[in-house]
């Protein structure tokens, strides 16, 4: 299982890297982050760029900068960045409890939260973070720099609003309110697994009622959302199991489950039922 | 050192360690030699078809490229045949080593290049276009036959074993059980990958096959058969082995072309494998369904058992030929007493990758289909299955216990095995009824938590015959050349330390050569949990004919009698004076040293070729426990706690034997749980990659407790040794499955291996949906 | 093909000038070209982590990197562990617990253990365990293994 032939660039600045995207991918030139997706499909020969254009070297992208409203991820910041919270407050806190579920930690060594983002496997964590938290994706080409927001940059399975000469720069998260409370839960078959599903449940409580509830879940559809006609029954109700239960109910109906020969589309929607009460019942 | 060293029943550190844990194994991907061309495999993409063209001439002029052949460039070579002989009724449904008219499965060989190296042989593998009119394929084993040729179907044989009148126990009986099981299919896979060596010393004549493994003098006589050759002629050499678990070592056509191009070319011929094509390629195993019922009385007791299953063998007969299934009828009833009996197994060929022995070959299955039975009885019958299995089981008067039922050529006939007394054994150590009743406390809290045991007759030592030969040299270093082979699991250890005992040396003085053909000419590799017994009596029997041999000798020398003397520490001393004067084996060496003086008329030289024969394999047995925690909205299972009880005879090593279960255990966990080698109705394999082929982590893996008993030492070999390979594996899928129709609440709900989250949450929802 | 490109790995303290094409996996290249084979190749795609060596003190999957972006970068391989002939506390930790039976996952598991112990000498068990998750071993059944890591990390500590 190795590669095809491929010629290799290292460019050192970000307007290189765009330059070289610019001329080779009409080649059938991609970008190599952390390669932890990237080169298992170069073995199976499933991908075979011709060119690879090798972003680890640049030093403007491995910035990971905390603003005042939001967490700004370089292109190339590994998952294991996220280990340990980068801030007290619920992001930081969100982020290093979804990190423990990406794989295992050699891979987390390499591996960048920009390129699961750019890869777009509906199994992603952060994909279903970014989603839920409503992320902003910032591109850059020759021709200049795009904001996109996650709810239009999942295409499908695999697939996004990125075209083949547009660079994944960077990806905004929004920081969360200081009393939100989070809960996240996938299951898989092993630890480590992709996930066949996951949940990700963050809301502010107001008066004793819940406030600002989002409710994404991944896995399951060909990307990652918000369901909203779950967060419709969180919006307003008291925090207990029963308000929970329901909403969870109703997410499990609102999706459109995937299936394949190993997982049916009837197993994934009880999975979703499931986990989003459990990941509601978690960010008590 | 004046005090015996005792070694035989020591966890002694490993002989093979040191070199594995800095980097210095060499496995067989690790060797190289000059001019060496790399083999690439190209495989069929489909899974049934007839071959209309092979065009290899892009491939042929890609760079780096030597050669490129289909079968019509090895008209030559024969098929592989079965390792045990000739079995011409069986011959058709041999695999041809390039796929000549027909392709039968995906990954079939059909053609191979050589080039310079192994990147460039995979881009040149890449162009070669094969044209295959694809034809329907047939996917599963109990489905009606197909068409394996013209004038052919594809049930490959109907092996049947049994006895007494089975239709009319039936026909009277008080109580019938029936049941419909089925074990998934799922195999070895070790974590190194095949591979092969060739080297052609055209100088010598002699044909070099580096990465020999399993059984090397077998393979030795396949291969210079198949080639033409004499046997001087092909030698076979065993370095590091990755794990072998059956898979390993069984001669493929991979072995034969890196052999058939070595010569032809006259430059060495490497083949390494790479994970892809190891799972659509290397043997897979247990895949069978079978149709079980027994007949019993209002106690419980068995009093016939009739079974109809369908082994699903793949496209074709490897080199184990119907072994599996003979084996799996001979073998299912187990400890029990079965007055009458049946079983009949289709060996159905179909469009998958082709099937052969994977640890406990046709006993994983058969305790799954024979635990599950004994469940059922006990279910059926409103009787606690453990004494359905107590009032079942045949007990030590009734040993030697024979039926005539066979395995390997052999009938079987348990030596010895006291199975009630390890039952209560095992069941005192999981502190069974605290335990059921801790159980049901929680299951009260609304967890789905249960417990479940199986009971399971295991074998080994296939003999008939195994010879050593050991050798002190001059300067006093004992070598022990064995014709075994490692697989990993210490056998140069074990060899060792039965060595040392006997003889009276250190262990870690101890060179083991195995794996070696040219080392010495008779070899019964590592297979069916022979090793220990065989290899190990007949270390046991040379060494203390060389101590004899030594002690002669030496009685002259030092001039007393033999039975003054004895030899601690690799010197021979006196018995009354042992800190006294005393002469060192490498002296005895010197002084049998062929223009020795004082040889006298003795053979020359301190070495000595020891045998050891039986006519009998010896059947050790065991009872696992399994407690499992279900999640009933995931259909995840999690194994919380195991023990596994085992009779071993005598230990040799007891970590190493701790270390076959445990590892055995894993694997048995795997095929219980997560393992599974899934086709789609194209006859596309779909776990073809390990995010696909699930193998237990450490975190899947739970810590177990072993119970190793010693009570009844194999009457069949001076130190009572029985083999453990295989005991770890034999009846995981049972006792798992017994725990999760305890943790469910609904008894005979597993009828399915591997019980995957997707088929429990079917059937918990199939019951739910039933009240 | 694509052209050879001249690099200089530092394996080990030692540094190997190697010509490789961009293709050419750091495992391969390690293996093949600087003749240090123990370091193993299970399943190249990253799953089984028999290839794991060090890079910069990370853990990192070495069929998963391309040779010539390890220029620069210090390597460890299991070939470096031990001090002449005195073994790495790691090694003679699984030689005692009986961590190994054939061997072929040992590597990685070493230079896995080794990277989690020197980041974090005081890692606790079910950290250990849900680390050492990471990697895949077909004989042991595991127990072994992280008896072998345990033994050797309170070694460190005392």
């Amino acid at each position: 299982m190795k590669p095809a032939p491929f010629e290799y660039h290292a460019p050192e600045s970000v307007e290189e890297a765009v330059a070289l995207l610019a001329e080779f991918a009409p080649q059938n030139g991609r970008v190599l982050a952390g390669g932890q997706s990237l080169v298992p499909a170069m073995a199976f020969r499933l991908a075979r760029p011709a060119h690879l254009i090798d972003i680890n070297g640049i030093a403007a992208l491995a910035q990971l900068s905390l603003g005042t409203n939001e967490l700004t991820i370089g292109a190339s910041v590994r998952h294991a960045a996220f280990h340990q919270p980068i801030t007290a407050a619920p992001l930081g806190r969100l982020l290093s409890e979804v990190v423990r579920h990406i794989a295992h930690d050699p891979i987390r060594r390499r591996g960048t939260f920009c390129g699961s983002i750019a890869h777009a496997d509906p199994a992603s964590e952060w994909c279903c973070v970014a989603a839920t938290l409503g992320a902003t994706i910032v591109a850059r080409a020759a021709s200049g720099t795009w904001q996109i927001r996650a709810a239009d940059f999942f295409t499908g399975v695999m697939t996004t609003a990125l075209a083949d000469d547009e660079l994944l720069v960077q990806v905004k998260l929004p920081l969360l309110p200081a009393d939100t409370r989070s809960g996240f839960v996938e299951f898989s078959r092993r630890a480590g697994d992709f996930a066949i599903a996951m949940a990700l449940a963050t809301y502010r409580v107001e008066n004793g009622r819940i406030a600002e509830p989002r409710l994404g879940i991944g896995g399951v559809e060909s990307r990652p959302r918000r369901v909203v006609e779950a967060e419709r029954v969180l919006q307003g109700g008291i925090p207990n199991a029963e308000c929970f239960a329901a909403a969870a109910t109703e997410a499990a109906r609102a999706v459109t489950p995937m299936s394949d020969p190993m997982i049916s589309a009837d197993y994934r929607r009880d999975l979703v039922a499931s986990l989003a009460r459990r990941a509601l019942e978690q960010a008590i | 050192m004046t005090e015996k060293q005792q070694w035989i029943g020591q966890s002694v550190n490993r002989l093979e360690d040191p070199p594995l844990v800095t980097g210095r194994g060499r496995f067989i991907a690790d060797i190289s030699f000059p001019h060496q061309l790399h083999m690439r495999v190209v495989r069929s993409a489909c899974a049934h078809g007839r071959i209309v063209s092979i065009d290899t001439s892009e491939a042929k002029a890609a760079p780096g490229v030597y050669a490129v052949w289909a079968a019509a460039d090895i008209p030559e070579v024969p098929p592989i045949d079965f390792r045990e002989g000739r079995i011409e009724r069986l011959e058709p449904y041999r695999q041809p080593v390039l796929a000549q008219k027909y392709v039968r499965y995906v990954g079939e060989p059909i053609a191979v290049v050589f080039a310079d190296d192994a990147y460039r042989a995979e881009d040149a593998a890449d162009l070669v276009t094969v044209e295959v009119e694809e034809l329907p394929p047939l996917m599963a084993a109990d489905a009606p036959p197909g068409e394996f040729e013209p004038g052919r179907t594809t049930t490959a044989e109907i092996v049947r074993q049994g006895y007494g009148d089975v239709d009319s126990v039936f026909r009277t009986a008080p109580t019938i059980v029936e049941l419909d099981l089925a074990v998934g299919r799922h195999s070895g896979v070790p974590l190194e990958t095949r591979g092969a060596l060739a080297r052609y010393d055209s100088a010598r004549d002699l044909l070099e096959f580096h990465g020999a493994a399993k059984v090397p003098h077998r393979n030795r006589e396949a291969i210079a058969r198949m080639l033409g050759r004499g046997l001087a002629g092909v030698h076979m050499y065993e370095g590091n082995v990755g794990g072998g678990f059956g898979i390993r070592g069984e001669l493929y056509p991979e072995d034969v072309l890196v052999c058939v191009a070595a010569m032809r070319f006259e430059r060495p011929i490497k083949w390494i494998e790479d994970r892809r094509e190891h799972l659509i390629a290397a043997n897979h195993s247990r895949q069978q369904r079978h149709r079980i019922r027994a007949a019993v009385d209002e106690a419980g007791r068995i009093l016939a058992i009739d079974d109809e299953f369908f082994h699903d063998q793949g496209a074709y007969l490897r080199t184990h030929g119907v072994r599996v299934p003979h084996m799996t009828c001979g073998i299912l009833p187990g400890p029990y007493r079965v007055p009458a009996y049946r079983a009949v197994g289709y060996v159905r060929l179909t469009n998958k990758t082709p099937a052969a022995t994977y640890r406990a070959p046709g006993r994983y299955e058969s305790s799954f289909v024979r635990e599950r039975l004994i469940d059922a009885i006990g279910h059926k019958l409103g009787i606690d299955p453990n004494d359905v299995r107590r009032r079942n089981a045949i007990t030590p008067a009734e040993m030697p216990y024979a039926r005539p039922l066979e395995a390997l050529g052999e009938e079987i006939e348990y030596d010895s095995g006291d199975y009630i007394g390890l039952l209560d054994k095992a069941l005192a150590a999981a502190r069974w009824t605290e335990l059921q009743a801790s159980l049901a406390r929680r299951r009260a809290q609304g967890e789905a938590v249960g417990a479940g045991l199986a009971l399971f007759v295991e074998k080994s030592g296939l003999g008939p015959t195994d010879g050593v030969r050991i050798t002190v040299d001059t300067g006093g270093s004992v070598e022990v050349v064995t014709g075994g082979a490692s697989i990993g699991q210490g056998i140069e250890t074990v060899v060792a330390q039965i060595c040392a005992e006997t003889l009276g040396v250190d262990y870690r003085g101890i060179r083991v050569v195995h794996g070696r053909t040219d080392q010495i000419e008779h070899g019964i590799g590592a297979h069916a949990s022979r090793a220990t017994v065989m290899t190990g009596s007949a270390t046991h029997s040379a060494a203390l004919q060389l101590r004899d041999k030594a002690i002669d000798i030496a009685a002259e020398l030092m001039q007393t009698s033999k039975d003054a003397l004895d030899i601690i520490d690799g010197k021979v001393v006196r018995r009354d004076a042992p800190g006294g004067a005393s002469m060192a084996l490498g002296d005895i060496a010197r002084h049998l040293a062929p223009g020795s003086k004082t040889r006298g008329e003795r053979e020359p030289g301190l070495s000595v070729t020891g045998w050891f024969t039986t006519d009998h394999q010896v059947y050790p047995y065991g009872v696992h426990i399994a407690v499992v925690r279900v999640d009933r909205d995931t259909g995840g299972v999690a194994v919380e706690k195991y023990l596994a009880a085992y009779d071993i005879g005598r230990a040799v090593n007891p970590a190493l034997v701790r270390g076959q279960i445990a590892g055995g255990f894993a694997q048995g966990l795997g095929g219980a749980l997560y393992e599974e080698f899934v086709y789609d109705k194209q006859g596309q394999p779909l776990a073809v990659t390990f995010a696909d082929y699930l193998l237990p982590t450490m975190g899947e893996t739970p810590a177990i407790e072993i119970l190793l008993a010693e009570d009844a030492p194999s009457p069949c070999n001076p130190l009572g040794i029985k083999g453990a390979g295989e005991s770890g594996i034999n009846p995981v899928g049972a006792a798992i499955a017994s725990a999760i129709d305890a943790a469910i609440g609904i008894p005979g709900a597993v009828r399915q291996l591997p019980v995957t989250p997707t088929r429990l949450r079917a059937i918990l929802k199939a019951h739910a949906e039933r009240r | 093909m694509s052209a050879k490109r001249e690099i200089a790995l530092e394996i080990n303290g030692r540094r190997y000038a190697v010509a490789v094409e961009p293709r050419r996996l750091l495992a391969d290249v390690i293996r093949d070209d600087c003749a240090l084979t123990g370091t193993h190749i299970g399943c190249e795609h990253g799953v089984c982590g028999a290839c794991t060596i060090l890079v910069d003190g990370d853990p990192v999957r070495s069929c998963l990197m391309f040779a010539v972006q390890a220029r620069g970068k210090k390597i460890r391989t299991v070939e470096g562990l031990a001090a002449g002939k005195e073994l790495h506390p790691l090694q003679a930790a699984f030689i005692a617990e009986h961590g190994l039976q054939c061997g072929f996952c040992t590597p990685g598991f070493l230079m896995l253990a080794v990277a989690l112990l020197e980041r974090d000498p005081d890692i606790d068990e079910a950290r250990l365990l849900e680390a050492l998750s990471a990697n895949l071993c077909r004989c042991t059944g595991y127990d072994a293994i992280i008896k072998a890591v345990c033994a050797a990390a309170m070694a460190r500590r005392s």
